[in-house]
């Protein structure tokens, strides 16, 4: 079809470079961003660990402070105007982040990151978060969009950012030697959102009961800190003694019985049903055809949870390659505006500020569902206006582009004529260049 | 569009309506969206995401068994704001106690919607929809819609880059931002405004903003001495609702409930600053408030035990807050089911006693005047919930 590749560019990837060529083979140019492995993925537990090694660090940096002041803590309105080495990492991975957003070869692997990244959200919201969401994405996101579930599954259940995300280092056996020392007991925090966000969900029919039992299962699993081996550690201290029953099964004590768990989890028909309803709301239409997602199903069934064919079976769906048919996120809104005027890679920090005046701001989804994906969610009349002064202001910064030429080439076949007569009368470059932005097609992908 | 003076130092987001899991409390937290209806009735609902804990709130210190239930997070009796002998208000409820002192507060306790989800999402879907199935529109705006367009008045409003659940539906909805970009100008507007027009789901709310500019602009400058959003909001909605044209119902929200650990100085904070929004909405309406319903609302309560980290997680039962001059309150009110072992509802939480629905229901009949005839569609399925009357000054 004539708009394939614009579409291939636009819904699989993250919209058009002005510098970037269309692809000629389209299904193939996506096929091709799934082989071999992302290039900013890593393997092991490194960043990760430098990442807590850190936290640690700032933490005794900060008990220090605190002593010296005589115990009273830390002398507030010096501590202020100390920069936060971790919170400056942050951000400037995060800025990283983007500026791989806007230049990257590989747009339809990297939405593949962010729609994983979603799935599985974590929030920055204490110390230990900070200083672990980035190697989280490097070292358990990345290197499992083309793996398998289960495998995505186990390493962000036993990743650091992940267990103080749902509190599950806070959670102790009852029966176990610590709980009854100490008298604490479970939370059930990170079971819960197992269950109804990352697996299964309530469509499974889990009852209160299992989620409790799953969380007795995943008493013990903790993260490391302070002291040497750093990163994920099973602690029998914490774990509820005894063998547990969730969904009608019974599971070992110990770490394996949890590990026996996910497994079972990652590959149930729930979970596959699931994950294909979020894939084909993502990559087809907010109301996902019932087609798609039976197809989507049948493949991470026939492959146990194998997301590189997952992800390749999305290609090939027919209603994936019906133009315009979802509404741009914040998210996706910005980073195509910025590609599309091939934003200096430099100034790849307007990505994150844009996105928190746009209301999508990055890493701090409010819950960990993440981020909706409909566009009843980001259509307001005030989220509109907010992106049509974002086009304004990012159309001041390019007086270089000529607009009409812009919009052919980053929406192809698919600009409206009167999109394009409204930019040919339009006042001034920066007008036509916000009209473009704010057009109704370059509002979808 | 006309700005409104205090909102762009806000950062006001839809997101923000969704709870976070977040350390902090403030930025971001609270949303506002406003409608109209006929009449000088005003309706405040105030929604509490992220499941309240309604014993902290309102304690039922009187029942034998609550101390052993609550242990460390059960409050000093010399802390208590009495209810009149066996509940007791969290202390940092100072100025809510005082209009309750009025008869201008009131409790209900051991309340829960319709669907015994522990599911957040689900169950705020649910509260707004008002009936236990996944819906496109609210109660709120089901209620609105039946009571029929007012005449030379300003429709629908909103704040906040969406309106929340409740308020969305068939009656419309208009803009207010916070302004963070340069804007570009009406004629501009108005040129995207008509590309957009083709376009099912940005045409539509182009065409609100556009009529919603040069549209009046409520006196809305800011409050010395608020510091917190919800505060913030709560002035903003009570001068709007106060305006001879303005809104008459509104909706709030205020996310932060979800206290599955250090629940006591979590709360410490979120009392207080819920408390000050009830403060805030009284003042700002001024005359108005004697005409005013605040019904506060969360999605479900929390355990009846404490967890293993000194918080509460998902539970049933909770406690509806009424607030408000045209309210008959000074009273909690509801049927207590007791903390016994026996008592609990499924072995764990607090017993649902009152459907949140039939509250709802008794505030639109007999304060809004909607059609007893009209509730049917308004809480769909809820004939077992008949509304509560009695709930408005005689």
């Amino acid at each position: 079809m004539l708009h394939d590749p614009t579409i291939a560019l636009s819904r699989f990837g993250l919209g058009p470079r002005a510098d970037q060529p269309a692809p000629s083979d389209p299904r193939a140019w996506l096929r091709a961003q799934l082989q071999g492995a992302d290039p900013l993925g890593l393997s092991g537990h490194d960043a990760t660990n430098a990442g807590l090694a850190a936290v640690s660090a700032y933490q005794d940096m900060k008990k220090e402070q605190r002593e010296e002041n005589g115990g009273k803590g830390p002398n507030q309105t010096a501590d202020k105007k100390l920069p936060n080495p971790l919170q400056q990492k942050f951000n400037s991975d995060t800025v990283a982040y983007c500026a791989n957003a806007l230049t990257t070869q590989t747009p339809f692997r990297e939405r593949l990151v962010w729609f994983w990244v979603n799935h599985f959200t974590v929030s920055h919201v204490s110390l230990p978060i900070i200083g672990t969401l980035h190697p989280f994405i490097a070292e358990v996101i990345r290197p499992n969009v083309t793996g398998r579930f289960v495998d995505m599954v186990l390493a962000v259940m036993r990743h650091p950012a992940m267990l103080n995300y749902l509190n599950q280092e806070q959670s102790f056996g009852p029966n176990s030697r610590v709980g009854l020392r100490r008298g604490k007991g479970l939370n059930e925090n990170l079971a819960r959102e197992c269950l109804e966000l990352h697996t299964v969900s309530p469509a499974s029919g889990y009852t209160q009961a299992d989620v409790t039992s799953f969380a007795r299962v995943l008493t013990g699993w903790s993260y490391e800190m302070k002291n040497e081996p750093l990163g994920f550690v099973f602690r029998p201290q914490t774990h509820e003694p005894g063998d547990k029953t969730v969904m009608g099964r019974t599971w070992p004590e110990g770490e394996e019985g949890g590990v026996m768990l996910l497994t079972w989890l990652a590959d149930h028909p729930a979970t596959h049903r699931h994950l294909a309803e979020k894939l084909v709301r993502h990559f087809v239409a907010d109301v996902p055809p019932e087609a798609d997602v039976k197809r989507i199903e049948t493949v991470l069934r026939e492959t146990n949870g194998d997301l590189g064919a997952t992800s390749a079976a999305l290609i090939d769906l027919a209603g994936a390659w019906q133009p315009l048919t979802k509404f741009r996120d914040p998210q996706d809104y910005v980073v195509a505006s910025l590609r599309a005027v091939n934003l200096p890679v430099e100034n790849a920090h307007m990505m994150p500020a844009a996105l928190k005046i746009l209301g999508q701001p990055l890493f701090k989804a409010p819950f960990p569902i993440g981020w909706p994906d409909r566009a009843a969610d980001w259509a307001g009349p005030e989220s509109l206006l907010q992106r049509v002064e974002f086009a304004y202001q990012l159309a001041s910064r390019m007086p270089q582009i000529d607009p009409a030429s812009l919009g052919s080439t980053i929406l192809g076949p698919l600009l409206a004529a009167d999109t394009l007569a409204a930019i040919h009368h339009a006042g001034s470059r920066r007008d036509a260049l916000a009209l473009l932005l704010s057009s109704p097609e370059f509002q979808r992908r | 569009m006309s700005r409104m003076s205090p909102l762009p130092q806000l950062n006001l987001s839809r997101r923000a309506a969704l709870l976070g899991l977040a350390a902090s409390f403030t930025l971001g937290r609270a949303s506002l969206a406003l409608a109209s209806i006929p009449g000088d009735k005003r309706f405040v609902v105030v929604l509490l995401r992220g499941a309240m804990d309604g014993m902290s709130a309102v304690e039922p210190y009187g029942d034998a068994d609550f101390a052993s239930l609550r242990g460390p997070l059960a409050l000093d009796a010399a802390q208590r704001l009495d209810l009149g002998g066996y509940f007791g208000l969290h202390p940092n409820f100072a100025g809510l106690h005082a209009m309750y002192a009025n008869g201008e507060a009131g409790f209900v306790h051991a309340t829960a919607g319709a669907y015994r989800t522990r599911s957040h999402f689900e169950a705020q879907d649910y509260m707004e929809a008002g009936v236990a199935q996944r819906i496109d529109n609210g109660w709120l705006n089901r209620a609105v819609a039946s009571l029929g367009t007012p005449g030379g008045r300003d429709i629908a409003l909103s704040m906040g880059l969406a309106a929340p659940l409740l308020l969305r539906g068939a009656a419309p909805v208009q803009a207010w931002a916070p302004e963070k970009f340069a804007t570009p100008d009406t004629d501009l507007l108005a040129r995207i405004a008509a590309l957009a027009a083709r376009d099912p789901i940005i045409g539509p709310p182009f065409a609100n903003m556009m009529a919603q500019r040069g549209g009046p602009a409520p006196n809305m400058a800011a409050t010395p001495g608020n510091d917190n959003d919800f505060a913030v909001l709560a002035d903003a909605a009570g001068k709007l609702l106060a305006a001879a044209n303005g809104p008459r119902v509104a909706a709030l929200e205020i996310g932060g409930w979800d206290t599955h650990q250090a629940q006591t100085r979590r709360l410490d904070v979120q009392f207080k600053i819920l408390d000050a929004g009830f403060v805030a909405l009284k003042a700002a309406l001024g005359p108005a408030w004697k005409s005013t319903i605040v019904l506060a609302i969360t999605e479900f309560g929390r355990t009846a035990h404490i967890n293993g980290t000194n918080g509460t997680d998902h539970g049933t039962a909770g406690v509806t807050f009424l607030a408000g001059g045209a309210l008959a309150g000074g009273r909690v009110l509801g049927t207590w089911p007791g903390l016994g072992a026996s008592k609990l509802f499924e072995n764990r939480d607090l017993a649902p006693t009152t459907d949140v629905r039939s509250i709802a229901k008794g505030l639109l009949q007999d304060h809004l005047g909607v059609r007893a005839a009209s509730l049917g569609q308004i809480f769909p399925g809820s004939g077992d919930a008949s509304a509560m009357r009695g709930l408005v000054k005689a």
